[in-house]
């Protein structure tokens, strides 16, 4: 049996392209959560009127 | 069978490449022109609609901004202005503004219409699609009056703004429009006299290019002669209060003044960079004077004296 480790596929992240993602990832996150307080706020000022 | 799949470098695009992709200084001018058009407005706005409402006109100007940088790409590469701009400087991918670009409009106009009102949507989606098909695609590369017919994109938000607050459009928000609509050529041409060489070399047909920088002077002239007088109409009819039509009248006179100094101008691009400046300016204070006039007859029941 060969224990020899093979290197895994796919590719192979540098740490600024890491950063870059991490940091795209938490605005996308930031974003969407505005969106969802929004919608919440909207829902609340509204009332029953939101759905008309 | 095999397919081969062309690699792509992982994007190194950080939050500030895709921040500079949405235009922040027009961003800026635009939303402060929509607040005016959804502040002077007839009637009560709940702040949080209206807060969702300039949210959602500021996301959509951004969006049109992302595809303006997604398809002129190739002309800021060869302009000296834009050559920073993220997608040429290899920070971003051309398909990553796309995509950046057509989720922002989709989400600006869906949620406009879903929380403000839906008349206020379907113009900004307009305005969106004015910016991006007819200015950006078409317009720009093909006449020198690409920014005369695109700047109707420009002068849309105060009328998104009021429609966002009325539901409906009136005489005042056209007026606002055709202010900035009539704002635009002098503003651009006045920059494009000095940045002649750029736009030549990137193929871009501005009047200076085209029509030479005589010819540009006029038509700068002609269009503030027409622009100044405009301005105080808010004023003339009844819309606004005389704090606003002292306002318009001096810093109409100066843009006059400036516009005259463009045209003896023979040497160097001294009043053209004073107009260009003094553009931005001039058109600051009149939606700065509207909001006084406002705020004025909200607080004390009449204009500001």
């Amino acid at each position: 049996m060969n224990n020899e480790q093979k290197p895994e596929p796919g590719i192979k992240l540098t740490e600024q392209q890491r950063r870059a993602r991490r940091a795209r990832s938490i605005a996308i996150a930031v974003s969407l959560g505005i969106l969802v307080v929004l919608f919440y706020i909207v829902t609340l000022v509204k009332g029953p009127g939101v759905l008309n | 069978m095999s397919v081969s799949v062309a690699r792509v470098e992982p994007s190194i695009a950080g939050v500030g490449d895709y921040i500079e992709l949405m235009k922040p200084r027009v961003m800026s001018l635009v939303v402060f022109t929509a607040f005016v058009g959804l502040l002077i407005a007839p009637g009560h706005v709940h702040p949080v609609i209206g807060l969702t409402a300039l949210l959602c006109i500021a996301v959509g100007a951004g969006a049109a901004g992302a595809l303006n940088m997604w398809y002129d790409a190739d002309i800021d590469a060869r302009m000296a202005r834009t050559a920073a701009r993220p997608i040429p400087a290899g920070r971003l991918l051309p398909g990553e503004a796309l995509a950046f670009g057509l989720t922002l409009a989709a989400f600006s106009v869906v949620v406009l219409g879903l929380l403000v009102n839906v008349v206020a949507a379907l113009l900004l989606a307009t305005t969106i699609a004015f910016y991006v098909l007819v200015y950006t695609m078409w317009l720009k590369r093909t006449t020198p009056q690409n920014i005369v017919i695109g700047g109707a994109a420009g002068a849309l938000p105060p009328m998104i703004g009021w429609v966002a607050a009325t539901g409906g459009v009136s005489i005042e928000p056209i007026l606002l429009f055709l202010i900035i609509f009539f704002w635009t050529p002098p503003h651009f041409w006045a920059l494009s006299l000095y940045r002649t060489e750029d736009y030549a070399r990137a193929g871009v047909p501005m009047l200076p290019v085209v029509a030479g920088p005589q010819e540009t002077r006029r038509q700068i002239l002609l269009y503030t002669l027409f622009l100044a007088p405009l301005g105080t109409t808010p004023w003339l009819l009844g819309y606004a209060g005389p704090a606003y039509g002292i306002a318009a009248v001096l810093t109409g006179a100066i843009m006059i003044a400036l516009a005259f100094r463009i045209r003896a101008e023979r040497r160097g691009h001294v009043a053209a960079k004073q107009m260009f400046a003094f553009s931005i300016l001039y058109l600051f204070l009149l939606f700065a004077m509207l909001l006084v006039d406002r705020m004025s007859a909200v607080l004390f029941g009449h204009f500001t004296t």
